[in-house]
Order: structure tokens, then C-alpha cells, then sequence
């Protein structure tokens, strides 16, 4: 049983099949950014009290008026979310509606920070036990989601919103729109 | 002055390694008698300096450690003045440049002992197999003094170490690492000795004969290696599991597979003339899998739960190495093989045809581990991420795993060339009705998997066949080889039985238990007596402390933690385990719930520690077949000495 030629090439172009194959993958930056597995899915049901006296609670069916949102996932004890307030001001000044989930906070110290650093929410939920937060993907505060108009998640934003990703995140509520 | 020694000792070992090569292969073109076998003759003295030096190297870095010598880089970076000195000996090479020079010395080493005790095959063919061993030793030459001289001065010294940290002041973690070395060095010798047999036609049963007890070496290392890293796996991560198929644990045992299959079918060509090109083609994928384990561990370029030492760019030089080395070989492969003499014809039912089963399944099961390992990369190249976990491992290894078993049990029985069933009927008869017996009992009895099922009543026909090939012979003259085997093949059943009888009979008890509370798990009554603080060097945990019973028996304490350490922030659980001989009780605490409830986690696990003593068994096993071929390899030099000492004495 003599073996045929060319089957003494296929190891060769096996391994070879490897070293292409690890080769791309090496020369790719690695993803340092878990994503949300939560990306393309609706948004869990929840029903959070109001975290400040003078804006409206937020629940789930709140997203499903067409309307495409930011959801900004902060608290007062938080600085990098003081960091991104100018920013999200920004954001609404042209024109993002954006909306809240409060994590672990209490009232007054909403309150405070609000007065402080501006108020750019239309909405404010308290997640007083993370559990918005922990149900819609978020590792940290601050998070900022966008949800398109029947309540589905199409992007997640990691950490406080830098001045370049205002730009992006008007780009992700305009693809979201359509 | 002895850093500089060091690195000056590697510089000239890297020449001498240039010079092995280049002499070699200007013999190898010259062709007999032509001008190269002047040059021939320098191959061998080259590896056995090469050896001395690379030795002095390493013993350099050795005093460097124990004399915590600051001034050194590398020594600062990883060692402390207040150490016990067996962590100072062990930082050595407990680092990325320290375990490359360990890797080369071993290496260049070996090289030397071949070049000064192999005198069986051709002396082209050593030239050869020399010529290999330099050229994959110059790449990790290069390695080391280009990317990562270990012998780096510090200007000005360190005031003080960095490497004080409690955390890996572990004996097992200093001894581990190196185990495996050895046995990927030890294939890189059976790597060497495929080449030259190639190189120069010359696959041989002397061929085979040669490179065997570096095989059996490197396999005998393997086995230890991943019979500890699992163990460790099962007590330190605190899941209760002892088998992840995690890349790193897939990444040591790839080359075991590899290596394992090449044993058995060295054994053929070495006994039959059989399996030539197919026997070379294992030693290039037994040394591949090794390069290609340290390439993903080292790389990064999978996640696992093992991530450390990972760094890209000596990812991407160690693929350079593999594409070198392993595309090297398998291109002379393709060119060469065709043109190696058919070897020996034997017919399916004989002792050749079951090794040849054995090493169509440990392919098998190989190529199954290594698709799975790299699948997740597959799909990534098109942005999918997966993870490959143990319900596609087990099942589809199993497929492979149980009849390879079955044909372990009879293979050894067998003649060489041509036999037939017939002649072993009444053994095979005799497996055959306790494997059906323990399935129809056990069956009967519980209600477990199928799996698990087929496992121990496989464990119990194999344990049993283990023994038969001893059968009708005479235990003290029998070869220590044999006796290998017979221990090897049991090991093998032991740590099946291990396994099946952990995932058959493991019970599990989850439960959030105030101080004072009692619960059942298995045989075992457990108390949780108390739940108190207490501080390590660098952590504070919670302890339980939990009274045991086994049955009603006296009672014994445990004490499982839930550390928290401070630098980095970091929170484990250490296990407590209880061994009895037929089992562990393993108990897990974790955090508060509320109202001063404790998470306790507790699972008796009857027979797991036979997977340890299988894995054992195993090594101990190759450990008997290696001092026995040795002993006899050498009882053969002395009395062919003898002869040609009486031949040149009838002369004169």
C-alpha cells in the first residue's frame, strides 16, 4: 500500500492553513471591549421608581413610543460620570432625548449631583439593587445604551463619553431611527 | 562577572550550534567520501561543547539567583533577599527568559548525550539528526540573546527584588512549568532523530531503537506534568471539576496524544520494520503539537483561564519558529517520504494491526482536541466568537476513546505479523463477561449515564486484561519493558474508573447555612460549626470551620476559606478536601447571604482521586519500560564490545 503522492502534501498545507489562520488573527488588533450580549435584543422589563422630584420614573414601555433614546446608566458617587455631563448636555442640546437609570443612589445626593452638573434626562429611574443594570448587559457606570423606538438595544457605549463620541453616539440614534 | 560568564557561555554556544549545523549539512551535500567528512567529524564534539556550555549558562543564572544578585535585570525583576532558597533556585527559571534558557540547555543538552553515547545508526544519519538538533536549537539561541537575554545588567542596581509575592511561592508552581519542558525538549530529540531518518533514507527499526527512550522520556514527563496540572486545576480553582478542556490544559495534552501514538508505533518499527513513514510522521506532529501548545499559551491569542505569561510579540516569534521548523520538516516530509522503502507487511489481526487501531484513535481523538481548541479562532477569522466546551470534547472524544480501549485490552495478547482471535478466544471471552457483568450490576442497581456507564465496566475489563499478557510466563524473567506495559495499560483503567465514577456518583449540596446547621451529602454528616476570620500574609479570609462525619464515625474538622488578597484586589476560594480511600469530600465557602448565612458548597466525590493514581500509574509505567530498554540497549553495546575484543584477540 504504497501511499500516493500528493496525500504526503496534505500535512503540509494543513499546517500551512494554521499558520495563515493565526497569522491574521495576531496582526488583528485584539478586542479589548467586551460587548453586551444584550446587543440587537429588547430591553428587559422593568418598572423603576422616580430617582429625582422633579422628572418622571422610567419603565420598560416608556422605549416603545418610536422614538429612539439614549440610556444613560450613572450615579452621583461616580466621577467619571461628573466627566461626561458637558458632553451629554451637548447631546441634548442637539436634540438626543436621553434618559436615566440612577444606580444605588439616594434622592438627595440625585439631587445634588443634578444641580451641580446639569440635568440633560428627560426620565429618571432608581435602580436601587443594580438590577436594571446587571439585566441590560452594563459592567460599570457610566454606560450610555441606545434603544431604538420599539425598545431594542443597538449599542452600547463603555465608560464617560468623550468629546468624540458625541458625534458618534447622534450617529447611532440616526441609524437607529431608520 | 558571572552574568557576563553566563551570556558569553551562550554566545559561544550558539556558535558551536552554528558550526554543528553548517558541518553537518556541508557533509550531508558532499556525499560519501567526498570532502565533507572532515568537517563530519567536528559535528559531534560541537553538540557535546555545546551541551557543557549551555549547562554553564544555566548554572550561571542559578548562582545569579542565589546570590540574589540585584544588578541583574532579570534576578531584580523576580526574585527577593528574603526568599527561602528554594523559591530563589526555583525563580530561575520561573519566568519568560529564565524557562528559555532552561528549554535550551535541556535541549543542547540532550544533543550532547546523543553525540557522545549513540553509536547504533549510521554516522550520516547522526550527522543529520545533529544537524536538526542545531538548527532548532539555534532559534531559541536567537530567541534568547536578541529578545530575551536573561543575563541583562541594571544600571544602577536594584535597591531591592519585586518578586515577593506569597502567591507564587508554590512548590508545585516551581516544578510544574519545567515538567513539561522536559517533555517537549524530549520530542524535539525525537523531532531531530525523524529528520535525519529522513534526510538520509534511513528509517530503520536502529532508527526507531534510538529515538525510543527519548520518547518514552519525554512521554514519562508529559504524563506527570498533566496528571499534577489537573490535580492542581481540582484544588485550586475550587469548581470541583478536574478536567476544563481549556486551551492551556488542551495545549499539554495535544503533545501527550501525539507522543503517546508514537510510542506505540516506534514500537512496531523498532520490533517489525513496520510503520516507517508513518512513524516519521509522528515525531514531526508530536514535536509540532508542543511548539503549537506553547504558541497558544504564550501568545495570548486564546482566552483561558490560565492567562498569564502572555505577550504577543514572543506569540509571533515562536510562530515564526513553528512555520520554520514545522513547514521545514513537513516539505522534506512530502519530498522524502515517497522514496522510503516500503517496510514489513503484517496482517490486521496481530499485534501490529491493534497498534495500528491505537494509533488511528489517538489520531483521532488528537485531531478532535485540536479542531476544538481552534475553532474558536476559525470563527473569529469571520467575527463569530464561540467558546468549545465539554459537550462537544467528551461525546465526540468518547467515540474514539472507549473502542480504542477495547482493542488495548487484546492488542497486547496478540503475535506479532499474523495471529488469529481464536488463539486468545478464552481471555478475550473472560473480559468480555466482566465488562458485561459490571455494566448489567451497575445497571441494575443506579440509574447513571451512559457514558459513565461504558466507562466502568470498560475500567474493569481493561484493569483485568492489563494483567493477562503476564499470563503463562514467568513473572521474574519477564523484560521490565513488559512489566511497563502491563502497569501502563492498568494506570490507564484506574484513571478511567476515576473519572467515571466522579461524574456517575459525584453528589452535590448547594446551601446557605447558618452556624450550627447540619447537612447530609452522600455518606458524609457536615456541621458548620463556626465561621471565623483570619489573616495570611498578604490576604484575610473567612473560615468555616465544618466537623465532619463519615457514617456516623468520629468527627474531623475542615477548614475551607474564601480568601480576599489586596494586591490585586482579588477574591478565591480555597477548597478543603478530605481523602478517604474511596473518595474526597470537597467543601467550598463562599460569601454572606443575608441573616449571617453562609454559602457552603460541599460535594462527595467517590473514587476521583483514582484519576491521580491512574496518571501515576501511567508514568511509573513508561518509568519501568525506560530504565528496561535502557538496561538492555546497554547490556547489548557491552557484549558487542565484547565480541569485537575476541574477534581482534583471535586475530593477533
Amino acid at each position: 500500500m504504497k501511499p500516493i503522492r500528493w496525500t504526503l502534501w496534505v500535512p503540509l498545507a494543513l499546517f500551512a492553513t494554521f499558520c495563515i489562520l493565526v497569522t491574521v488573527q495576531l496582526s488583528r488588533p485584539a478586542s479589548t471591549v467586551v460587548e453586551s450580549a444584550m446587543i440587537g435584543k429588547p430591553l428587559p422589563q422593568f418598572d423603576l421608581p422616580p430617582a429625582s422630584a422633579d422628572r418622571p420614573a422610567l419603565k420598560t414601555a416608556d422605549f416603545h413610543d418610536g422614538q429612539p433614546k439614549l440610556l444613560n446608566i450613572f450615579a452621583s458617587w461616580c466621577v467619571p460620570c461628573a466627566a461626561e455631563a458637558p458632553q451629554l448636555a451637548e447631546l441634548e442640546r442637539r436634540g438626543a432625548n436621553i434618559v436615566a437609570v440612577a444606580v444605588r443612589d439616594r434622592p438627595e445626593d440625585v439631587a445634588a449631583f443634578l444641580a451641580r452638573y446639569g440635568n440633560p434626562y428627560s426620565r429618571i429611574g432608581a435602580d436601587n439593587f443594580s438590577e436594571v443594570q446587571l439585566g441590560i448587559g452594563s459592567s460599570g457606570v457610566p454606560e450610555t445604551f441606545v434603544v431604538d423606538g420599539n425598545g431594542v438595544i443597538r449599542y452600547q457605549y463603555i465608560g464617560d463619553i468623550r468629546a468624540d463620541g458625541v458625534e458618534l453616539l447622534l450617529e447611532k440614534l440616526r441609524e437607529a431611527q431608520r | 562577572m558571572i552574568a557576563e560568564f553566563g551570556l558569553a557561555a551562550l554566545w559561544l554556544a550558539a556558535a558551536l550550534a552554528a558550526l554543528q549545523l553548517i558541518a553537518g549539512a556541508v557533509t550531508l551535500r558532499s556525499g560519501q567520501g567526498g570532502s565533507g567528512e572532515v568537517l563530519g567529524t567536528l559535528v559531534r564534539p560541537a553538540a557535546i561543547v555545546q551541551g557543557v556550555l549551555a549547562a554553564a549558562a544555566f548554572v550561571a543564572l542559578l548562582v545569579l539567583f542565589l546570590r540574589t544578585d540585584l544588578s541583574v535585570k532579570l534576578v531584580a525583576d523576580n526574585s527577593h533577599v528574603a526568599k527561602p532558597w528554594i523559591f530563589k533556585l526555583a525563580g530561575a527559571w520561573g519566568n519568560h527568559e529564565g524557562s528559555m534558557l532552561l528549554w535550551v540547555t535541556v535541549m543542547s543538552f540532550a544533543g550532547g548525550l546523543i553525540a557522545l553515547l549513540e553509536r547504533r545508526l549510521p554516522e550520516r544519519t547522526m550527522i543529520a539528526t545533529l544537524a536538526a538538533q542545531a538548527f532548532v536549537g539555534l532559534g531559541f539561541y536567537a530567541f534568547l540573546l536578541f529578545s530575551s537575554n536573561p543575563f541583562e545588567r541594571l544600571d544602577p542596581p536594584a535597591p531591592e527584588g519585586l518578586g515577593l509575592n506569597p502567591l507564587l511561592q508554590d512548590i508545585g508552581l516551581a516544578f510544574h512549568p519545567p515538567t513539561l519542558y522536559f517533555g517537549y525538549v524530549g520530542l524535539s530529540v525525537a523531532f531531530s532523530f525523524a529528520v535525519g531518518a529522513l534526510l538520509t533514507r534511513q528509517v530503520t527499526p536502529d532508527f526507531a531503537r534510538a529515538m525510543r527512550p527519548w520518547v518514552l522520556g519525554a512521554w514519562i514527563f508529559l504524563t506527570l506534568g498533566i496528571t499534577a496540572g489537573s490535580y492542581w486545576a481540582y484544588y485550586e480553582l475550587g469548581w470541583g471539576g478536574w478536567w476544563f478542556w481549556d486551551p492551556v490544559e488542551n495545549a499539554s495534552l495535544m503533545p501527550w496524544l501525539a507522543a503517546t501514538a508514537l510510542l506505540h508505533s516506534a514500537s512496531v518499527l523498532a520490533a517489525r520494520d513496520a510503520l516507517r513513514a508513518w512513524t516519521i510522521m509522528l515525531g514531526v506532529v508530536a514535536f509540532s503539537m508542543s511548539m503549537i501548545g506553547t504558541f497558544l499559551v504564550r501568545s495570548g491569542i486564546l482566552t483561558s483561564v490560565h492567562a498569564f505569561a502572555v505577550d504577543p510579540e514572543r506569540g509571533t516569534f515562536i510562530l515564526a519558529l513553528l512555520a520554520i521548523y514545522i513547514g521545514g520538516a513537513l516539505t522534506v516530509f512530502a519530498l522524502r517520504a515517497g522514496t522510503v522503502a516500503e517496510g514489513q507487511r503484517f496482517s490486521a489481526t496481530s499485534r501490529e494491526g491493534a497498534l495500528v487501531v491505537n494509533n488511528v484513535a489517538l489520531s483521532a481523538i488528537l485531531a478532535i482536541v485540536l479542531l476544538g481548541t481552534l475553532y474558536p479562532l476559525l470563527t473569529e477569522a469571520f467575527g463569530v466568537q464561540v467558546s468549545v466546551g465539554p459537550p462537544y470534547f467528551n461525546p465526540v472524544a468518547a467515540i474514539f476513546f472507549l473502542p480504542m480501549l477495547l482493542v488495548m485490552a487484546v492488542g497486547p495478547l496478540l503475535r506479532w505479523r499474523r495471529d488469529s482471535l481464536g488463539r486468545v478466544r478464552s481471555e478475550v471471552i473472560l473480559a468480555g463477561l466482566v465488562i458485561i457483568a459490571v455494566l448489567a450490576g451497575i445497571a441494575f442497581f443506579s440509574s447513571i449515564a451512559l457514558l459513565p456507564l461504558l466507562g466502568i465496566a470498560l475500567a474493569a475489563g481493561v484493569a483485568l486484561a492489563s494483567f493477562m499478557p503476564l499470563r503463562g510466563r514467568s513473572l521474574r524473567r519477564l523484560p521490565l519493558a513488559t512489566w511497563g506495559m502491563v502497569i501502563a495499560h492498568l494506570g490507564v483503567a484506574v484513571a478511567l474508573f476515576g473519572a467515571a465514577c466522579d461524574s456517575a456518583f459525584t453528589q452535590e449540596r448547594l446551601l446557605a447555612a447558618r452556624p450550627g446547621d447540619t447537612t447530609d451529602v452522600g455518606p458524609w454528616t457536615v456541621t458548620l460549626a463556626a465561621v471565623e476570620p483570619v489573616a495570611g500574609p498578604n490576604w484575610t479570609a473567612l473560615e468555616g470551620r465544618l466537623s465532619v462525619r463519615y457514617k456516623g464515625g468520629p468527627v474531623t474538622l475542615m477548614a475551607p476559606q474564601s480568601r480576599n488578597f489586596w494586591t490585586p484586589p482579588q477574591q478565591t476560594n480555597e477548597a478543603a478536601l478530605l481523602t478517604r480511600w474511596n473518595g474526597q469530600l470537597y467543601a467550598v465557602i463562599g460569601g454572606e447571604g443575608e441573616g449571617e448565612r453562609w454559602q457552603l458548597r460541599l460535594w462527595w466525590k467517590p473514587f476521583v482521586t483514582f484519576i491521580w493514581y491512574g496518571g501515576a500509574l501511567i508514568g511509573l509505567g513508561g518509568l519501568l519500560a525506560l530504565v528496561g530498554r535502557v538496561a538492555t540497549d546497554l547490556k547489548r553495546r557491552h557484549v558487542r564490545a565484547q565480541v569485537a575484543i575476541r574477534r581482534e584477540e583471535r586475530v593477533a
